[in-house]
């Protein structure tokens, strides 16, 4: 009978701070040990060669890599191709999670599931698909490299020729395969969040007169927008380090069709050009990946307040 | 076209460009130095000629990739590559007209290399020719002949050395190919493992490559044993008809591709390591092209048709190659 009454809690056991886990501290230590020994070779170690190659050299050499015509058109390309792929991401993305969250439609489900398709398949094979669409030997190739019959034939064909359109071994194509890489990330990012906060500020605004768009802009926008602005970030960051699938349909036409990660696997080897050159070019990428980082968090802390007020105006316990 | 097209004005915009002739040249990846010289000196010598300005861009990449995306669209106005098959590729595509060989001298071959042995300085294990690579203790990096022009032009001149030397070729190769611990999916990433994993005795490497590496970042860690007998690897070239023609650029195309023959053409293939054309060049320059007994994959093995056999699915290549076990 003691034993089951010292079982309950007492005024002295509840001021103790509330354990998660039971498991004596050296298991602790042990664990909390190889997350770090990991950390540090798989990441840190990595980060700090990355900087140490570039500069392997000097400050001089370090900078003239970028003086380089090619890597500057490189550095170029990649901001183009981030430009446009990501806004076009951003409208989709915003649209596909209104609409997946605002209704309720036969296939919803299977649209969420298809939204996720680029994170599956393997960039190369995101880029093979469009070689196999817009390449000569592909579905529109008729029209992207027409032979005379079909400049005869048709009017489309005739004004593509005209200016010598490509999609594929051209800007239009990196764009292309970039879009498709990067599509999920802002959606994923707003479905769960959209539906977290429910739609029962829009009925009010709708209540109220408010038109579609002004619902949009005043009541869904500022609600969402830091779930937003962390899968723009996301977004961006994969748009302008994206290796396999621009190497699909890139061409590798020098001062062309090259984008930041192909002109680094280049310098790499080369044997010509110092081994920096290709770090430097690295470095600027992973400066732009820490940068990410720090507004990812940013942009994660307060989206993650915006979900917790969106459950306290509801007056239910935020899901962990 | 199914896309609104203000989604490709901007990048249209972008790829559009001011100068009068401009030439696209499909490469192979090594080759990128020798083109960054030998456009500048044709650049030079066309506009001393014609006076109209001409700009050549450069592709590098795997040569049978190269090859494959040109067939795909890339709008090459000519071909630079280290295969006959990969030109015949683009040919057999209807891009290039059949009788391409025979439009320049030397089957459309402006330069060549051989394979050659790379090993560690002093040559410790003695390596001298193709026989020694073949003994037991010896460890032997190849790319793999069914992905690589190296691979497979190192398999047929092993073959063809045994043949020659009047013992069983297959045999032969089955000896060797015990010695290679691990096949490395091409040229660079053979490199890589020898110089920088510091696997194996000996790299089987194109001559071109091994003479850039003892030039320029291993000089004084590695020799180059040139064996007694080679296969000569062409190097073909040739105007992509459909491309050239279309961009009306068929003239600038073919003088760039004859020029490879000119003095200065030659003179910067040998800068660039490669076996030049000219004989009075390659006899001027024995101490980095050692004269050797050499024969084309035509002459030794009855073309690249023949020679390909060894190499498909189930092939004699697939028979003697067993993976080394650990």
């Amino acid at each position: 009978m003691a034993g089951a009454i010292s079982s309950f809690p007492t005024a002295a056991s509840l001021n103790q701070p509330i354990r998660a886990t039971s498991e004596p501290w050296f298991v602790k230590a042990v664990l909390i040990g190889i997350v770090f020994a990991f950390f540090t070779l798989f990441l840190f170690l990595p980060l700090v060669v990355i900087f140490q190659e570039a500069f392997a050299n000097g400050t001089a050499v370090f900078f003239a890599a970028f003086s380089d015509e090619y890597t500057q058109h490189s550095i170029r390309l990649t901001l183009l191709t981030a430009a446009i792929a990501v806004p076009l991401n951003t409208i989709f993305g915003l649209s596909a999670a209104w609409a997946l969250t605002r209704f309720d439609f036969r296939g919803r489900s299977l649209l969420i599931t298809l939204i996720d398709l680029p994170l599956w398949v393997s960039p190369v094979v995101g880029g093979l698909i469009y070689v196999l669409i817009f390449g000569a030997k592909g579905w529109f190739g008729p029209w992207l490299y027409p032979d005379a019959d079909m400049l005869a034939h048709s009017a489309i064909a005739r004004f593509l020729d005209a200016h010598s359109f490509h999609i594929i071994f051209a800007v239009p194509g990196i764009v292309l395969a970039t879009t498709f890489v990067t599509f999920p990330f802002i959606a994923r990012g707003l479905i769960p969040l959209m539906q977290e906060q429910g739609t029962k500020e829009e009925e009010a605004a709708l209540s109220l007169g408010a038109n579609g768009w002004q619902i949009f802009w005043r009541v869904t926008l500022p609600k969402i927008k830091w779930g937003l602005l962390y899968g723009i970030i996301l977004c961006n960051a994969r748009a302008m380090g994206e290796f396999g699938a621009v190497s699909v349909v890139s061409g590798h036409i020098r001062g062309q069709t090259n984008t930041m990660p192909l002109q680094i696997e280049i310098l790499y080897n080369d044997y010509n050009s110092p081994r920096s050159a290709a770090f430097a070019l690295a470095s600027v990428l992973s400066v732009l990946a820490l940068i990410t980082l720090i507004l990812k968090t940013f942009a994660e802390w307060r989206a993650e307040r915006q979900l917790a007020e969106a459950a306290a105006a509801f007056d239910f316990p935020v899901k962990r | 076209m199914k896309f609104p097209a203000a989604i490709f004005a901007l990048p249209l915009i972008a790829t559009l460009h001011a100068a009068p002739t401009t030439l696209l040249n499909v490469s192979y990846d090594v080759t990128r130095e020798f083109y960054q010289e030998y456009n500048a000196a044709f650049t030079k010598h066309w506009d001393a000629e014609k006076k109209t300005g001409i700009q050549i861009d450069q592709s590098h990449a795997g040569s049978s990739k190269q090859a494959r995306a040109v067939v795909d669209g890339l709008a090459a106005d000519v071909v630079t590559m280290n295969q006959d098959s990969d030109i015949q590729l683009i040919a057999d595509a209807g891009l290039i007209a059949k009788d391409w060989r025979s439009r320049l001298p030397d089957h459309a071959a402006p330069y060549t290399s051989i394979i050659v042995f790379l090993v560690h300085q002093g040559n410790p294990k003695g390596i001298r020719d193709w026989s020694d690579l073949a003994k037991p203790d010896t460890q032997v990096i190849i790319p793999n002949p069914k992905t690589s022009g190296n691979g497979r032009y190192s398999y047929l001149a092993a073959w063809l050395y045994a043949k020659a030397a009047g013992s069983d070729p297959q045999q032969f190769v089955t000896a060797l190919f015990k010695n290679v611990p691990l096949l490395p999916a091409g040229g660079r990433d053979a490199t890589t493992a020898f110089v920088q994993r510091g696997i194996g005795d000996a790299l089987l490497t194109f001559e071109s490559e091994a003479l850039q590496i003892t030039n320029t970042f291993g000089a004084g860690q590695y020799e180059i044993v040139t064996p007694t007998s080679s296969i000569l690897a062409e190097a073909p070239v040739s105007v992509v008809d459909k491309v050239a023609d279309k961009h009306g650029t068929r003239e600038a195309a073919t003088e760039y591709l004859k020029y490879l023959w000119s003095g200065e053409g030659q003179q910067l293939a040998v800068k660039h390591f490669f076996r030049p054309r000219s004989q009075a060049l390659l006899a001027a320059n024995t101490a980095l092209f050692p004269k050797l007994k050499l024969a084309t994959v035509d002459e030794a093995f009855g073309g690249w048709s023949e020679a390909r056999k060894h190499f498909k699915d189930g092939g004699t290549f697939d028979a003697i190659y067993q993976p080394a076990k650990p």
